[in-house]
């Protein structure tokens, strides 16, 4: 039974379906890519920013939020290090807080 | 036209057009509401076993449905939205591998194979609405931090499995036990980020028979992206409890209070789960039961409508788990209300369908309000309630449309 479950699963890729079959047995999908509209505006500070938050989570995490002052993007970059271990050296999350905080610290 | 209709046909050649652009980097498609402040911008998007849903985050994956499947009391599971919290999330099950752990302060730790979950236990059914604790964060004044989400975290579906209790009773709770945790297939990539594990009073459990871990949606196994091959539901509660794709689950002889259970996911200590808005409370619980709401998903707003003509206004209402006694409609800015006819009852956990006959009286715009009371008396505010992490909305909803 798993072997022949196994095989229409690969069959089902090989034509680009992104599902498994229905069987009970087992499931596979495919996930797309990061989405564009993910992508962060331009700005100094913008290649770090979109390099070391994507390593963990897609930026559209950035780009829904709500327009902020410095402290609470310095807020954010803090909890990322604290709470989620984000390995980020202190320069590069100075960098990061005060783009955002240009960035995305207005009405936009 | 016989064999394949002229609408058919043009259904698969916008699919096959669609497709192509989409590999040509055209221009994205936007959720339909443009004119709606938190879902302007936000794209529509196509995963597996979903149709088009409105897009969140790509990384965990997260997908809000659009609001005209809120026009009856199932929502199909290719429309149900999509919340999780850590990456990578699972892509991939094999029944013959797949083990439900139940292990910690238990005579008999269990490894449940889907067989052993499908004949071991009696199935149950349960038609529950399951709710993002944060569903509607985005429209909060002051705004908060957070998934900006509009309206389209909730979904509501018949589940089927087997009773929690009846799992815990196979393996034999000890005494002194407290909580219980659950743990699913979604597992943080690096080891400093708090796996997504909630935890249930073993009473919560115990006295709850509607409390169970699902392997069967809306007649179907669940999709992957809600909780292949079983996930928890725990009706009347927010969806941060409802754990997909599970794996495990521990019994503790403690409370649990690991990130996603403290400080994450908790509300004010108050009878509102509120505090003044821009101001922080004082005490905090974990969430748990859903307050009463209700929406208007037929018209869409600013339709355009005839006046002098009737016009059909349908939507849902729901709430904790105590069941939809009443639905109201205002045509006039709240100052009237009127009682409209519900839907069958599907349980008291599930949405409950309404719809009502509404004649615009002349051109120009109207607004309709809806708000539900449940069976115990409880309603939704005219005023939203606020707390810093966006949850709890239940504010009477609203929608404009143009008549003329």
């Amino acid at each position: 039974m798993k072997p022949l479950a196994a095989r229409v699963v690969i069959a089902g890729l090989l034509a680009g379906l992104a599902v498994g079959p229905a069987s009970a047995q087992e499931k596979q999908i495919t996930l797309p890519p990061d989405h564009d509209y993910a992508r962060l505006l331009a700005g100094p500070g913008r290649e770090v920013t979109q390099t070391q938050c994507q390593f963990c989570h897609s930026t559209d995490y950035i780009v829904m939020q709500p327009a902020g002052d410095a402290k609470q993007w310095e807020a954010v970059v803090t909890k990322m290090i604290k709470v989620f271990g984000a390995p980020l050296g202190e320069a590069d999350a100075k960098t990061i807080a005060d783009y955002l905080a240009r960035t995305y610290g207005r009405p936009r | 036209m016989s064999g394949l209709t002229r609408r058919g046909f043009l259904a698969a050649a916008g699919r096959v057009g669609a497709l192509v652009l989409a590999g040509s980097g055209a221009r994205p498609r936007l959720a339909a509401a443009a004119d709606d402040p938190v879902l302007a911008g936000r794209p529509l998007v196509r995963y597996p076993e979903k149709t088009d849903l409105i897009l969140l985050t790509s990384r965990p994956p997260q997908l809000e449905t659009p609001m005209r499947y809120f026009d009856r009391a199932i929502t199909p599971n290719d429309a149900f939205f999509v919340r999780y919290h850590v990456f990578p999330v699972p892509t991939r099950v094999d029944l013959a591998s797949w083990r439900l752990k139940v292990h910690g302060r238990v005579d008999r730790p269990l490894e449940l194979s889907m067989d052993d979950l499908r004949t071991k236990f009696p199935a149950v059914r349960v038609v529950a609405v399951n709710q993002c604790s944060g569903n509607s964060r985005g429209r909060f004044a002051p705004r908060v931090l957070g998934g900006q989400w509009g309206d389209g975290a909730m979904g509501n579906a018949e589940w089927v499995g087997a009773r929690m209790r009846d799992v815990l009773a196979m393996a034999g709770v000890r005494q002194g036990a407290v909580q219980v945790t659950f743990d699913g297939l979604d597992k943080p990539a690096f080891p400093t980020v708090p796996d997504f594990v909630k935890s249930l009073d073993v009473a919560r459990i115990v006295e709850d028979p509607d409390v169970i871990v699902a392997y069967q949606m809306n007649g179907q196994p669940l999709p992957m992206l809600n909780g292949f091959p079983a996930r928890l539901i725990v009706p009347g509660w927010y969806a941060t409890y409802w754990v997909k794709n599970l794996s495990e689950i521990e019994v503790l002889d403690s409370v649990f209070e690991k990130f996603w259970m403290k400080p994450g996911y908790r509300i004010p200590d108050t009878p509102c789960g509120c505090v003044e808005p821009g101001t922080a409370p004082v005490r905090t619980v974990p969430i748990n039961r859903m307050t009463v709401r209700s929406f208007i998903a037929t018209p869409e707003p600013d339709a355009q409508v005839g006046a002098g003509r009737p016009v059909t206004v349908k939507g849902i209402a729901f709430d904790g788990g105590s069941g939809i006694a009443e639905v109201q409609l205002s045509s006039d800015g709240g100052s009237t209300w009127r009682r409209v006819p519900l839907g069958t009852d599907l349980g008291r956990y599930s949405f409950r369908e309404w719809s009502a006959t509404w004649t615009p009286p002349g051109p120009g715009r109207h607004r309709l309000m809806v708000r539900a009371f449940n069976a115990i008396g409880e309603s939704q505010g005219a005023q939203p309630l606020w707390n810093p992490p966006g949850y709890l909305r239940n504010v009477v909803e609203h929608i404009d449309v143009q008549a003329s």
